[in-house]
């Protein structure tokens, strides 16, 4: 199957990359033992592993090739099977309702445990949403999103250690608050495009974190804040596992909101002027859209989730520290929203998923795990840059063969 | 003022540092156009490989010079070919999709080399054996600058004298220039672009790697996660400065450097990486392309 020029490719390859880790993946000193490990197998097990890998990636794009070749010479645009489910509503609306229902029985099927880790992926895919509007629908690249996670955690923290208020007074005000904070950053930025836009937001998100770390009187430093409540349900008293199966329910109705909103949004007058400010800033100046107000809005409702679910973080985990909220959570949630596909809800649900879920399952390989993390987001932007499920476009179809018309 | 003196040195050494790696995400950014996530990667492996070199020299009992310049070379070297591989396995298969999907690309190849150096090696903080000796005529100013300031200075000048001479009168350098002022226009003149682009990442991580060496023998320990805030850092100063621009990475790189060590000297030392970032925030809203960057002009 392989032409020898390709195996030799690869030996070539598989040579390279042995001389590329020689220093640090074979030689291991001790500088106060004064050794040296020469790990000469290491070396092996590199070129081994990189003969194989870079084999099979020249499989895929010969197969790749081969497949587009098909395509062009029959001409057909066939859509995608993703798509065609998104798009048929006699698939879409059964398939969501089984969702609906697994998500509902998830609890009583699985352990505590596996609920709580469900949770934390549940919370992702809010956060992924709420940014999606900012990065995927506004086209406005947010590096900082993190910040205003960080705002509604510790709205719920402080409001909660400083004058006891419960969890249902402070979600909305949690959101708000994140909200405001977004329209704070959101001022001074408006003038900034595309990276310088990234850098400020990214420079802003690490603002807050380092505020949170050392401003020890208003938020005890690095050492967080411990002893947040769970939420109440009508004042009773719950056992740990009902207050997660509540906490869940609590998610997957925010999910389920979410889910609802940024629908409604992405087809209103508002959602297709964040389309058309992401594909042309000035044009769509010319056709009398306000940017400041667009752009303020997508910047302050994006943190409005983050703030929710930040609350909500807090009542699960009941302990924030600024350590939860570094760049590379910013980083895992625009991986979200970029690998599901920008601008499409069901992308974001199936990014967090993967993204937070794998690493968990994972765990047996924990060492490797954040290496795997790093080499998947590359991989899938290399073999599959428009994310899982790219975004349904609202576009009429033309049909040739048929006469009626829907 | 012994004090203000000594913050001045502190403040040109760090801006030194940071203007030898923001170089890399500069010349990176003018020339693809693409925020160079992993810069940071490139610089921490620089500084690995020179400690593990240096280190491995030292038990065989090498002398000093040769340490320091074999260590040298060995970082430059192992950079390069990191910066190398990286652009070419991680960015340019992306060059025409979507400008979001490099960004993210370059974030797991961040993540990924992080996690490698720290599986390969390990997580503690690592002492950085001792590559630059007190010199003698250093002494009656030794309490204000110390040697491996002056070496710091000494060697970013010369590194960055170099570079402004490749860049300005050379072949690949006049073929960068070429590329970095329109890409498309460069391929119809025979400027292979690749091998441009090719080389501005090598030239880009060697640049890192001598950082990452200075660092470590300045500071005296490393660790695995040195290059995340290095590289933010790095890119802070480039933007400052106006990205895409060399000498606008060198001012923005000395600026942040001073400005970080005027604030922790006189205010506190705990907001340092504060007070960065909110000048950064306050040029960017005041003069959105940077001090020395081109304003953009879009046409219709």
């Amino acid at each position: 199957m392989f032409p020898l020029k390709e195996l030799k490719r690869s030996l070539l390859i598989a040579l390279w990359f042995a001389f590329l880790t020689f220093p640090i993946m074979v030689i291991k000193v001790d500088p106060i033992e004064r050794t040296v490990d020469w790990r000469w197998d290491n070396m092996a097990f590199v070129a081994i592993g990189s003969f194989i890998l870079s084999l099979l990636v020249k499989v895929w794009f010969l197969r790749q090739e081969r497949r587009s070749g098909r395509k062009k010479a029959n001409k057909v645009l066939t859509e995608p099977f993703s798509q065609r489910i998104l798009r048929e509503p006699r698939f879409l609306y059964p398939l969501c309702l089984g969702v609906l229902t697994f998500a509902l029985l998830f609890p009583s099927l699985f352990s505590t445990y596996q609920t709580n880790i469900m949770i934390t992926a549940l919370m992702y895919v809010v956060l992924g949403l709420g940014l999606n509007i900012v990065v995927g629908v506004a086209g406005l690249l947010d590096l900082g999103y993190v910040a205003f996670y960080a705002v509604g955690a510790y709205t719920y923290a402080l409001l909660n250690m400083h004058f006891s208020l419960g969890f249902w007074v402070v979600l909305p005000l949690g959101g708000l608050l994140a909200a405001l904070f977004g329209i704070i950053l959101g001022f001074p930025v408006l003038r900034l495009r595309g990276d310088y836009l990234a850098i400020v937001t990214l420079g802003f998100g690490e603002i807050i974190r380092l505020v949170l770390e050392n401003w020890s009187e208003f938020s005890n430093g690095p050492s967080g804040i411990s002893n947040i409540p769970r939420p109440s349900f009508f004042g009773m008293e719950m056992s740990f596992d009902a207050q997660i199966n509540y906490i869940y329910y609590l998610a997957v109705g925010m999910v389920v909101f979410t889910i609802f909103v940024v629908n409604r949004l992405q087809n209103s007058r508002l959602g297709r002027a964040w389309l058309a400010l992401r594909e042309d800033e000035i044009a769509c100046q010319a056709m009398g859209i306000d940017k400041t107000k667009t752009k303020l809005i997508a910047f302050s409702l994006g943190a409005f989730w983050a703030g929710l679910v930040g609350v909500i973080f807090a009542t699960k985990t009941t302990f924030v520290s600024p350590a939860s909220f570094t760049f590379l959570e910013s980083a895992i949630i625009l991986s979200i929203v970029v690998l599901g596909g920008m601008g499409s809800i069901v992308g974001v649900i199936f990014g967090a998923m993967i993204l937070i879920l794998m690493p968990e399952y994972l765990r047996a390989l924990s060492e490797y795990r954040m290496l795997a993390f790093g080499g998947i987001l590359v991989a899938m932007m290399i073999f599959k840059p428009k994310g899982i499920i790219s975004n349904v476009r609202r576009s009429y179809q033309i049909k040739k063969h048929s006469t009626t018309t829907e | 003022m012994d004090y203000f003196i000594e913050l001045l040195f502190s403040g040109l050494t760090k801006g030194s540092i940071y203007g030898l790696i923001a170089l890399g995400y500069t010349m990176v950014y003018g020339i693809i156009g693409l925020i160079n996530f992993a810069h940071g990667e490139i610089y921490m492996i620089g500084a690995f490989t020179s400690f593990i070199v240096a280190t491995v020299l030292s038990i065989y009992g090498f002398p000093l010079l040769a340490i320091v310049v074999i260590a040298g070379v060995a970082a430059a070297v192992w950079s390069s070919a990191y910066g190398y591989t990286i652009e070419k396995v991680a960015y340019r298969p992306l060059r025409h999709a979507p400008r979001l999907s490099p960004l993210i690309s370059a974030i797991g190849m961040s993540i990924f080399l992080q996690n490698y150096v720290l599986l390969a090696q390990t997580s503690d903080f690592l002492p950085f054996p001792e590559l630059i000796p007190e010199f003698a005529f250093m002494e009656p100013v030794a309490h204000i600058v110390g040697s491996s300031d002056l070496v710091i200075l000494v060697t970013t000048a010369i590194v960055m004298f170099a570079l402004t001479i490749l860049i300005k009168f050379t072949r690949i350098g006049k073929a960068m220039r070429a590329t970095a002022q329109d890409r498309t226009m460069a391929v119809l003149v025979g400027i292979n672009v690749d091998r441009v682009i090719s080389a501005t990442f090598i030239i880009g991580s060697a640049l890192a790697a001598i950082g990452g060496l200075l660092v470590a023998a300045h500071i005296g320990q490393i660790n695995f996660y040195i290059g995340f805030l290095a590289g933010i850092k790095a890119f802070t100063a480039a933007v400052l400065g106006g990205i895409g621009s060399i000498p606008g990475a060198v001012l923005g790189s000395m600026i942040l450097g001073l400005t970080e060590a005027f604030a922790t000297g006189y205010v506190s030392s705990d907001y340092e990486d504060v007070f960065a970032f909110s000048l950064l925030v306050l040029i960017l809203i005041f003069k959105p392309s940077g001090l020395l960057g081109k304003a953009e002009t879009k046409k219709v």
